[in-house]
């Protein structure tokens, strides 16, 4: 199963809550889904992100995909890493794999997202 | 899987990066069973071969093979083959996405322009089956379980021989710019063929290859795919083809029309570029000159082998030089890029006599 201590998104993002900040990245089963991922495009500390919608776009040799904002909030932070090293989704998707730090404008919005496993089930019924 | 030309085809196994890897630095081994196989047999086979591509078959020495196109009488691109002369028959390989169409359209011009050839079109795609043994290991490996002098089977020959005891031809060709090979064997023996060449030997493990390695791999060596850089809205010309085009070996299906656009100047060109920012060129997107749409890319990626966004791309024939600043407009941006010469990564086959560019 995937790390008991987040919250999933139906489009395969993880969110993990540090005191008021929600570090967000991409599932091991999305990771998969992409093949090697090549190269990152995120957004810029302080702008603005919206629950399900695109906030950046991820890219494997094979595909191009969007990336969803888990929450409504701000970005804090941004991995530098891997926007020079993508492979780091791909070994590490859960820890130096993570893309975005985002102050979410209301924190109860991460006890809404489904837990890991409901994410297990949506990805096992997909 | 997805589906390719009607064909299952795993796009990976292991996984891309890994796979082309594997072919650049040691060996990997690809199932091109899709492809199709037509066997031209009787008196009029070169006759048949020489009037339906645009390369010079009666140049074709026995045991050799030659990249060519099959154009229609306007000149257009039907498909891009590999023509076997095999002594007794000729093969033509072509895509599998255009076997049908191909098969119909020989049958329309031998019912027209090409009535009176004597010759059997035989489509031996689904009795037969094509594997692609490539990379820098694949000669060491291979001769340990073939009966031919691989020593003596140069770049773009090929030789009737065995596989341990199977009957196999054996064709020093590829689609990847590493030394390589292609061996057909019976569709019978398919599974077993490719588990053979899957066993570690030597001290090297091949790898398995999906399309998506198969892709890169062509990519980084700018060589053409059916559906990207070339289909029935180009020309040879306009897709740098030209050298496969021989105007003077007489008549040929497009001939004419082909003479008259070789007079001509070009509208468009194919080129290779390289982005200097960040980003994925992909099929499809905008080519920018002088910040106006003025072209497409035909294929792009990000090249394993030397880790920056590669592509190819029709622009207008004054932006083709070598060195001029263009922009690929990616998701609504202009990412910069440039022109560069082909290929992006050094071929290392053995191309002591080589009738053109390699494909698969």
């Amino acid at each position: 199963m995937d790390p008991t201590d987040r919250r999933y998104t139906v489009e395969h993002e993880w969110v993990l809550l540090e005191g008021d900040t929600a570090l967000v990245g991409i599932t091991s089963f999305a990771q998969d889904q992409l093949g090697d991922v090549v190269y990152v495009e995120l957004p810029k500390v302080g702008d603005k992100v919206e629950a399900m919608k695109p906030f950046g776009v991820i890219e494997s040799v094979k595909t191009a995909s969007d990336l969803f904002a888990p929450v409504t909030g701000t970005i804090t932070e941004v991995n530098q890493r891997v926007m020079t090293e993508p492979q780091l989704v791909n070994d590490a998707p859960y820890q130096d794999g993570w893309l975005i730090k985002v102050k979410p404008d209301n924190l109860a919005d991460v006890d809404s997202l489904l837990t890991a496993e409901q994410y297990g089930d949506h990805v096992s019924n997909s | 899987m997805v589906d390719f030309g009607g064909w299952d085809m795993p796009i990976q196994y292991r996984g891309i990066l890994a796979e082309h890897a594997a072919v650049r630095n040691a060996v990997g081994v690809f199932d091109l069973s899709h492809m199709g196989r037509l066997f031209v047999r009787g008196q009029g086979a070169t006759d048949l071969v020489q009037a339906l591509t645009t390369n010079d078959v009666s140049r074709l020495a026995p045991g050799r093979a030659q990249y060519s196109l099959i154009c229609d009488d306007d000149g257009r691109i039907l498909d891009d083959v590999i023509v076997y002369n095999l002594e007794d028959q000729m093969l033509v390989v072509v895509n599998a996405s255009n076997r049908e169409k191909i098969l119909a359209w020989i049958e329309q011009v031998r019912a027209g322009a090409l009535a009176g050839i004597d010759a059997d079109i035989h489509d031996a795609t689904f009795e037969t089956a094509m594997i692609g043994f490539q990379g820098p290991e694949s000669a060491r490996l291979l001769q340990e379980i073939v009966s031919v002098p691989l020593d003596n089977l140069r770049y773009y020959a090929a030789m009737a021989g065995t596989l341990l005891d199977r009957s196999a031809l054996i064709a020093r060709t590829g689609y990847t710019g590493e030394d390589g090979f292609e061996v057909i064997v019976s569709a019978a023996d398919g599974p077993w063929v490719w588990d053979t060449l899957l066993e570690p030997r030597g001290g090297v493990e091949p790898t398995a290859c999906g399309l998506g390695a198969r892709d890169t791999l062509r990519l980084e060596m700018g060589m053409a795919l059916y559906g990207h850089e070339i289909d029935e809205t180009r020309n040879p010309y306009q897709a740098g083809l030209g050298r496969v085009v021989k105007l003077a070996k007489g008549a040929f299906v497009g001939h004419d029309a082909l003479a008259v656009i070789s007079e001509q100047g070009l509208d468009l060109k194919l080129a290779a570029f390289e982005l200097t920012a960040g980003g994925v060129p992909r099929q499809g997107y905008p080519v920018l000159v002088n910040g106006k749409t003025a072209g497409q890319v035909t294929s792009g990626n990000v090249s394993p082998s030397l880790n920056k966004p590669i592509g190819m791309a029709y622009v207008p024939a004054a932006a083709a030089e070598i060195g001029t600043e263009i922009a690929i407009e990616i998701r609504g941006r202009a990412v910069p890029a440039k022109i560069v010469s082909l290929p992006f990564y050094e071929h290392r086959t053995r191309r002591s006599a080589t009738s053109g560019t390699s494909r698969g």
